[in-house]
Parts: C-alpha cells; sequence; structure tokens
C-alpha cells in the first residue's frame, strides 16, 4: 500500500491504515501458529513419530548386513584377503585379490567412459536440444525409462552387441566395463542434467554479455559450476554398478581366476560380487565365511570410492 | 579431475604391472611326478554348471601350482549358459550336471565344436528332512505322491503307507526351475523334467535356505546334492530311498555300488576336440583325471569307481587321438 502523503486529513492516514492492516494480520497469523489444538499436536508428534521410524528402518537395514557380515566374516580377514588368489582346496588362505583388481578395472572403465559420455548427453539435452522437436522429447523420455530397465537386460545387450555381434570383443574386461556403463548412463545423464539446470541463468547471461560464445560460457562456466552434481551421478551410478552380478555372468565374468586381470586380455576376470554370489551357495561353511568377508570388503572398497567423490565434490562446491 | 583419474588409472595399471611381474617370475622346476610336462603355456577357459564347479577350480589350482604359465578360468553360467559359450566355440570346456540335451547337441553340431562325454565325479541327490521326523524311509511312489505336480498333500499323515505315523505339516523346499538339481529330480521322481507341484518353497540357487528350512520346522523336506547334506549333519537327516529293493541311505558307499537308485546323478565336463589340439588343455584333462577322486571328497563329491575312471581316461585319450591326428607337428 502506497502510503498517502495528505497527512492532515481528518480521517486515519494511509500510512496509519496500512500499518494498522499489517499488524492485524501479524496478530491473526501469530494467534493461528501459537493456539495449535491439542489434537493437532499429537498428530505432529505421531508424524515425527513415524518419520524417525522410516529412519531408523532403513538404518537398521545397513547395519544389521555390516554386522552379520562382519561378525560372519572375521574369522577370515587379514592381509591374505587382498594378497591372495582364490583357494578351493584351502579356503583358509583364500583371497580376493584376482577379484578386488577385476572390480577396480571394471568400475575404473566404467567411470571413463560413462563421465565423458553422460556428461556430453547431458550437455547436449540441457543447452543445444529445442524440447519442441518431438525427437528430443523422445530422447528424454528413453533416457528416463532406460534408468529403470533391469540389469540382466543390458547384460543380454552387452553379450548380443559388445561380446558378440557388431563389436565382437569377445569375453573381455573392458566388454564387461562397457556393459555396466551403458547400464549406469542414465542415471549419470539425468544427474547432470540437474546439475547443469541448477547453473543459475545469470551465470551464462554474464558470460554471453562479454563476449563469450556458447561453447566457451558452456566450458568455462556451466561445466565447472556442474561439478558437484555430476559427482553426485557419479557416485550413484558407482555404487550401483560395483554390486552388479547378473550382467557381469552374462558377459564372462568367471568364478575362479587366480590371476591380475587386464583390461583387454582375453583370459578371463572376475569381481568382487560375483565370487560373493559364488562362494555364498557353496555348502561348506568356510566358504561362507569368505563370502561375508567379500561383502566387506566390498563396502570398503565403495565407501573408498564415494569418500573420494564426495571429497571431490566439496572442493568444487560453490554458493551462489 | 583429469589428473586425478590419469593418476588413478597410473597406480591400478602400475598394480597390476607388478602382480603380473611376480606371478612370471614363479620358477616352474617343481616336478611332482605327474605326467603333465612343465613346460606347458597359454589360457584355458572352463565354464558351466555351479554344481561342478568346485571340483574343476580345485583341479585347476593344483594344475596352475604345477604348471604356472597356464592360466585356467572357471566360469558358473549354468550347465545349459555354459552350453551356449562352449558350442560356440568360445570355452575350451564346459562343467555339466545333467549330460548334453538333444537341443545342445544340436547347437554344438552347427557351431562345429566336437565333444566327449566325460564323468568327474558322482553326486547322491540327497532327500532331506529334519532330524525329529521319525520316518526312516520312503519309496519312490510316496516322493512322487507328495512331488508331483496334482499333489495335494499338506501333512504327513497323508502319505500312504508310512512308517511310523507322523502328524506334522509338510513344508517343502526346493531350488529353482533353472537348476540341473532340479531337472534331475523332477525326472527321476515324477518321470518327466519339470513335473512337479508349484507351492514350494523356492530356494532359487541357495541351497543353504533349505537347510535353514528343515532344520526349523518339523515337517519340512527339500533335495539337494550330497555335498550339503554332508557339511550339514545333525542340522538335518538324509531320507533312505526304496526304489524297490529295499531302503537304501544316500552315502559315497551307496552311489559307487549303485543300489542308490534313481537318485545318483554323474557329473560330467565335457571337452572340445579342438581345445584338446593344445597341449596345455591336453596336459590339464589329463590332470584332470589323475587327481579328481583325491579332492572329490573334501569337496563332498562321491569319487568316481575304478571303472567309471577308466571309462572316462579312455574318453579323454580317444578324443585327444582324434584331435591330434589333424596337428600332430605341432605339439
Amino acid at each position: 500500500m502506497r502510503p498517502q502523503s495528505a497527512g492532515n486529513s481528518p480521517e486515519i492516514s494511509g500510512s496509519e491504515r496500512s500499518r494498522l492492516a499489517t499488524a492485524g494480520a501479524r496478530a491473526v497469523t501469530l494467534a493461528q501458529l501459537s493456539s495449535q489444538p491439542r489434537g493437532d499436536r499429537f498428530k505432529g508428534g505421531i508424524f515425527l513419530a513415524l518419520l524417525l521410524f522410516a529412519v531408523a528402518i532403513a538404518l537398521l537395514g545397513l547395519v544389521a548386513i555390516i554386522v552379520q557380515a562382519a561378525v560372519k566374516g572375521a574369522p577370515a580377514f587379514g592381509m591374505d584377503l587382498i594378497t591372495n588368489g582364490p583357494s578351493t582346496l584351502n579356503p583358509e588362505q583364500s583371497g580376493f585379490r584376482p577379484a578386488l583388481l577385476g572390480t577396480l578395472y571394471l568400475i575404473l572403465g566404467v567411470i571413463l567412459l560413462v563421465v565423458p559420455l553422460g556428461v556430453s548427453a547431458a550437455v547436449y539435452l540441457e543447452e543445444y536440444a529445442d524440447r519442441t522437436r518431438w525427437w528430443n522429447r523422445m530422447i528424454e523420455l528413453n533416457v528416463q525409462n532406460l534408468a529403470g530397465v533391469p540389469s540382466i537386460i543390458y547384460g543380454i545387450l552387452g553379450l548380443a552387441f559388445i561380446v558378440r555381434g557388431p563389436l565382437d570383443l569377445g569375453f573381455i574386461l573392458a566388454a564387461g566395463s562397457m556393459t555396466l556403463a551403458l547400464l549406469v548412463l542414465p542415471t549419470v545423464i539425468l544427474a547432470a542434467r540437474e546439475a547443469i539446470r541448477a547453473v543459475p541463468p545469470s551465470i551464462r547471461e554474464g558470460s554471453l554479455a562479454l563476449g563469450a560464445t556458447k561453447w566457451q560460457t558452456i566450458r568455462r562456466q556451466v561445466l565447472p559450476a556442474a561439478i558437484p552434481g555430476v559427482v553426485t551421478g557419479v557416485i550413484l551410478a558407482i555404487s550401483r554398478a560395483i554390486g552388479e552380478t547378473a550382467p557381469l555372468l552374462l558377459v564372462g565374468a568367471a568364478s575362479f581366476v587366480t590371476f591380475a586381470p587386464t583390461f583387454f586380455g582375453d583370459n578371463g576376470y572376475t569381481a568382487l560380487p560375483v565370487m560373493i554370489f559364488n562362494y555364498a551357495a557353496r555348502p561348506q561353511d568356510e566358504f561362507r565365511v569368505l563370502a561375508a568377508a567379500g561383502v566387506i570388503m566390498m563396502l570398503i572398497v565403495l565407501l573408498a570410492m564415494n569418500s573420494f567423490a564426495i571429497w571431490l565434490r566439496n572442493r568444487y562446491e560453490q554458493q551462489w | 579431475m583429469p589428473s586425478f583419474k590419469l593418476k588413478f588409472l597410473a597406480a591400478i595399471a602400475a598394480t597390476g604391472v607388478l602382480a603380473l611381474g611376480v606371478a612370471a617370475c614363479g620358477d616352474d622346476s617343481s616336478d611332482s611326478g605327474s605326467s603333465s610336462s612343465a613346460d606347458v603355456s597359454g589360457n584355458i577357459r572352463i565354464d558351466g554348471s555351479s554344481t561342478v564347479a568346485p571340483l574343476t577350480e580345485a583341479i585347476a589350482e593344483s594344475f596352475q601350482q604345477e604348471n604356472p604359465d597356464v592360466k585356467v578360468t572357471v566360469g558358473t553360467s549354468g550347465t545349459g549358459g555354459g552350453f551356449e559359450k562352449f558350442c560356440a566355440g568360445e570355452t575350451d570346456a564346459n562343467d555339466a550336471s545333467s549330460a548334453i540335451d538333444e537341443e545342445q547337441t544340436a547347437m554344438c553340431k552347427k557351431g562345429g565344436v566336437e565333444w566327449e562325454e566325460v564323468q568327474v565325479a558322482n553326486d547322491a541327490l540327497s532327500v532331506v528332512v529334519n532330524p525329529n521326523n521319525p520316518v526312516q524311509c520312503l519309496t519312490i511312489d510316496q516322493l512322487s505322491s507328495i512331488w508331483n505336480a496334482d499333489s495335494k498333500i499338506k501333512n504327513w499323515n497323508e502319505i500312504e503307507g508310512l512308517d511310523p505315523a507322523f502328524d506334522a505339516e509338510l513344508t517343502l523346499f526346493g531350488p529353482g526351475t533353472d537348476s540341473g538339481t532340479f531337472e534331475y529330480f523332477t525326472e527321476a521322481v515324477n518321470g518327466e523334467e519339470g513335473n512337479l507341484r508349484k507351492d514350494y518353497n523356492n530356494v532359487g540357487e541357495d541351497d543353504n535356505q533349505t537347510v535353514t528350512g528343515v532344520s526349523g520346522a518339523e515337517g519340512g523336506m527339500g533335495y539337494f546334492g550330497y555335498s550339503f547334506l554332508k557339511e550339514n549333519e545333525g542340522k538335518i537327516r538324509g531320507m533312505e530311498i526304496d526304489s524297490g529293493n529295499g531302503c537304501v541311505p544316500p552315502s559315497a558307499e551307496t552311489v559307487q555300488d549303485g543300489t542308490y537308485t534313481p537318485l545318483a546323478r554323474p557329473l560330467f565336463i565335457y571337452p572340445s576336440a579342438e581345445a584338446l589340439a593344445r597341449p596345455e588343455f591336453d596336459a590339464f584333462m589329463k590332470f584332470y583325471l589323475e587327481n579328481v577322486n583325491t579332492v572329490a571328497d573334501q569337496l563332498g563329491f562321491v569319487g568316481l569307481t575304478d571303472e567309471q575312471l577308466e571309462e572316462s581316461t579312455t574318453k579323454v585319450d580317444n578324443l585327444i587321438s582324434k584331435a591330434g591326428s589333424g596337428e600332430e607337428a605341432s605339439s
């Protein structure tokens, strides 16, 4: 309300009126907010309890898995787990070295593939794609749908197109990496798009106003600002890829490998989840102990990778 | 960011190179009296049944100790999944918990893969119950009346001719329908592959769940390979089976003397003739049959009888000579 300058009018002045109105509104609001009926307060308490319950269930599940695996796997903990290869004859001395290296190589391959592909696709969809065109909307819809396709389907795809078929790479570790990269690509694209969209338009406009080209703007302003979001997407992607077993079995991960893998060597490779899956179903208890130890090991690898990614994210985090 | 990745890559690559170097440095002078020559090298790729895999892994392990230049990998794609790769020439041998079927034979013919069926061990498919169950023996007819696709039996007291009488709710556990064990059991008990009632607890690939389930339910019943029974004595009990000649318990002896019928089953490996032309695989298969009986028992398998071993050895020798006829000079 604009205050009226006619202060000497006989009625209440404009500024006075607006002051009264504000005060009245504040009083009503405060009254509404502070006089919570008992029933409402009770409902609020129940709601909070439900929320805490939901959090507790999620945490309990995680804690139960970790505790159970740690207790069961404890007898197998030791350097042997990292330095030794698998042994069926002496399960006590058995280790996960080839599987650990296999998983690290696989994930490294996934990162190398998925970051450039995912970010490029996201840049196209956010910065270049004309959303009034039907094919761009279709691409978007498909990327979202792909994120929900079961992993075994990607395994079949990898077997038919990467291991055999057009690419014909054979059962090599790089083919496993490619298959896992396809599996998590939608996750990375979606996260990268969110990150790019979250960069304020003023940054882009400022850059363009200073005479930068569109590509310079994206490269120098938008992408650096989007790094934290992209890294978050990569964390989610790795966390999913590291635990996948079914597609790896299809594209040729073996369960018994005694030597360190290579990216393109066609003499076979294995990965931690494949070993765990294999050992967990054995009749002898020694192998189930190993499976539990493998679970803990996989968690450590995952946490180490994610901590590194989180550190990276925090380094690039910025406030607008 | 790229510099991080490069460093990470370099670190991992260095680890890999180091590891390979260490592996290559192992001296291969150890000559422990086996017939396989110590100077073979190359890659051997085996896939197939997860039931047979532990046996092949154990053999691969000791073979690699004697022949460090040979790299053997063992996969567990399942009998069927393994045959698909084997018949496309992608693996050297296939572990199988059930014999090759017509479809797979045709697939191998199409892929130009010549093979031989080599038995490497025996297994006793064991029907297991809770230790508190008083029933000691079941006939195949009784088993079939419990497990067939049309069965409505919900309690042990509904089973005909049960001795002694037992009143407890029947809870059934069994592996998933992809498993070779499922195939063999349905064929042997119900006369038709895949014929099984649907309302059992499907434990998929994890037979340990059957152990947990049966040991926790008084009227529980399940079936799986002999190794799971052997490892869980006390928690569960193996049912004696009467196929017309009296009650026979599942054991190494009854399997080997042929009385544990029809649930004793052979386990196979299928080597390809093409792969046997390579000296390292040739040596591996010979080593396999020389040593299989010493590791079978430790892993819960029933070893081969002398007769079975001889037959398997002859089959491998035949296939080697078939394979060698084309490639005499190379070895």
